[in-house]
């Protein structure tokens, strides 16, 4: 069953020792509709990260609660709901260096599998087939995670999330550092994950092509608040607010609105990939 | 753009010496002063191996590498490095100081200027990043954007002669990692600024002068942008590209050389009127 995500009246902050940070969520109020597929956008510090971070309980609600499946997380919550939502909600972290910590990168893998109690050849076995999946050598398995290249360390990470077998996958910046190749091939890859296993799963991205390829709805956010949660069309039809929330539209978008401006004329729909464009610009007999 | 700021000879490198394989084998090439160069290859083919050698943090087992004219060697190599400044893929791995501003002057103590100096280039340099506001914050506890803008702000405050930056601004969001472009090359235009950016985002490539592909630890070949998207069919060339590409599937006529938005834009509305 897929996993459906809520969050009612969440505010959040990071505790700095006796000081508390200003507040990075703000009375955030959401659904996620279990088996969706939601990408979160917005400009550096917005507080994308943030909100990953309170789906798996790394970052406690001081109000509200945040609700995975059937857990609850809020303030004054006991170990248990934190250790059964860290099982059902794999999260890449923005830096791979911060969710490494094995002496090979094999051990890292199984972490995960161990934790759950999978025995462990089974859990090797399950490394052997993830790394593969992520475009990686087998013989990378006895290798220090610390000694890969950075696009390396970034699908060691992903394998290691995948391992898991997750209900719910929380991905911050998957596609970083990865090269152009690769990251079509992991992004292809969750996406199957995705649908095959019915997974409930949110993204975070500054790249709108990906947006546009792999989501459904789009979370906008700006200054510790959600401004726009919707389905990607209507998001991205929405130019002019999201120019004040300094986000961008994918790149067909941008390119048919240069197109509508400079011919003063309107297409028929909001083109957001590179097909729908060539098929919109063939129809109004531009080409 | 003038005569070599930096000459790299036949560099070959690897990690375990133990080991056959080689990390970067022969890997020889320039660049101008005031050029900008971009470096892409697959994750693993070595272009932040190669950053670390032009800084001297790695040797090389062979080959040399000559900055501002000066082989850089163990003896040579703090005296070069004035010249050159190298921002981390993980700025995590940058960070000394435990405020932003402490940590932006930080490589600037280094080079013992006087504090009546250093005030005005840290704020200059938190300035351009847009991250004057957090200058008394802890650089461990921002934002991964945020992060990756104190970085550049600690390498671009030391005013180097080539700017060093590998994958610097992956977590950028776009309207930002535009104005930093654009900043770079104001630098770049203003104060010969030579800048060697690895990416793998191919529309930062495209505003270089010059790209240089990396494959396997070595140099596959390099050229302007226009060239390289045109002949490496399989490398996801910029969107204008794309499109026309989709639009050739289609069996339609598109414009034959490398074609920039503006002018595709142009190219499609004029095709239009002329009806
Ligand atoms: N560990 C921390 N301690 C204190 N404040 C933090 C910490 N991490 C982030 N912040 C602050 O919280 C705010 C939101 O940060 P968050 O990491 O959620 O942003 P983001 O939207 O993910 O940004 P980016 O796109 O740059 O990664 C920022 O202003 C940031 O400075
Ligand atoms: N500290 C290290 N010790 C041993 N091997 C290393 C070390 N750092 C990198 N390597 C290996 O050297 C090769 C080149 O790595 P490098 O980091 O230079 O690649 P890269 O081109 O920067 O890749 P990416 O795009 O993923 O950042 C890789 O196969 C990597 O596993
Ligand atoms: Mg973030
Ligand atoms: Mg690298």
């Amino acid at each position: 069953m897929a996993m459906q995500i809520l969050f009612d009246g969440v505010t959040a902050d990071y505790q700095l020792g006796p000081i508390r940070s200003p507040r990075v969520l703000k009375s955030i109020n959401l659904e996620v509709k279990p088996g969706s597929f939601t990408a979160i956008i917005g400009h550096t510090g917005s507080g994308k990260s943030s909100l990953l971070k309170a789906m798996n309980g790394l970052l406690i609600p001081s109000e509200g609660y945040v609700e995975v499946g059937n857990t609850i997380i809020k303030s004054s919550n006991n170990k248990r709901a934190l250790k059964t939502v860290r099982k059902q909600v794999g999260m890449v972290f923005q830096f791979p260096e911060s969710q490494l910590f094995g002496e090979t990168v094999e051990q890292d893998i199984c972490f995960g599998p161990l934790n759950f109690g999978v025995p462990l050849s089974q859990a090797k076995e399950i490394a052997k087939e993830v790394v593969q999946q992520v475009g990686l050598d087998p013989t990378i398995l006895s290798k220090s995670p610390f000694s890969l290249s950075g696009g390396q360390k970034r699908r060691v990470a992903i394998a290691g999330i995948l391992a898991m077998n997750p209900k719910v996958l929380v991905l911050d910046e998957p596609g970083a550092g990865l090269d152009p190749v690769g990251k079509k091939e992991i992004l292809n890859l969750i996406s199957s994950w995705h649908h095959e296993r019915g997974l409930t799963t949110l993204l975070v991205t500054h790249d709108m092509d990906d947006v546009a390829t792999y989501a459904e709805n789009v979370i906008v956010m700006e200054n510790g608040r959600i401004v726009m949660h919707d389905d990607k069309r209507s998001v991205f039809s929405n130019e002019q607010q999201l120019i004040n929330w300094h986000v961008d539209v994918p790149d067909a978008r941008r390119f048919q609105l240069k197109i509508e401006q400079e011919m003063g004329i309107k297409f028929g729909q909001v083109c957001l990939t590179t097909e729908e464009l060539t098929e919109a610009l063939i129809e109004v007999g531009l080409v | 753009m003038g005569k070599p700021i930096l000459e790299v000879e036949e560099l070959t490198f690897k990690y375990d010496k133990r080991l056959e394989e080689e990390t970067l084998s022969a890997v020889s090439f320039t660049v101008n002063k005031g050029e900008w160069l971009a470096i892409i290859g697959d994750n693993g083919s070595g272009k932040s191996t190669l950053a670390k050698l032009l800084v001297g943090l790695l040797e090389p087992q062979k080959g040399r590498i000559c900055i501002a004219g000066t082989e850089l060697t163990d003896d040579s190599k703090w005296e070069v490095r004035r010249h050159i400044g190298l921002v981390f893929q993980n700025p995590d791995n940058q960070f000394i100081g435990t405020t932003v501003q402490d940590d932006v002057a930080f490589g600037l103590e280094n080079v013992n200027m006087s504090y009546e100096e250093m005030v005005p280039r840290v704020n200059e340099a938190l300035r351009m990043v847009e991250m004057s506001a957090f200058c008394e914050h802890d650089p461990s506890r921002l934002s991964g954007g945020q992060k990756q803008r104190v970085a550049i702000a600690g390498i671009l405050a030391l005013k180097p002669s080539i700017i060093v930056l590998d994958e610097s601004l992956v977590m950028l969001d776009p309207k930002s990692r535009r104005e930093l472009l654009s900043t770079l090359n104001q630098l770049k235009h203003k104060e010969s600024l030579t800048i060697i950016s690895i990416t793998h985002d191919m529309n930062e490539a495209a505003v270089s002068d010059r790209i240089m592909m990396m494959k396997s630890g070595r140099v596959l070949k390099s050229g302007p942008p226009a060239q390289i998207f045109i002949e490496e069919q399989q490398l996801e060339p910029p969107f204008v590209e794309r499109l026309k590409r989709e639009l050739e599937n289609k069996g339609k006529e598109v414009p034959k050389a490398y074609t920039t938005e503006e002018e595709m834009v142009k190219w499609l509305c004029k095709s239009c009127l002329m009806v």
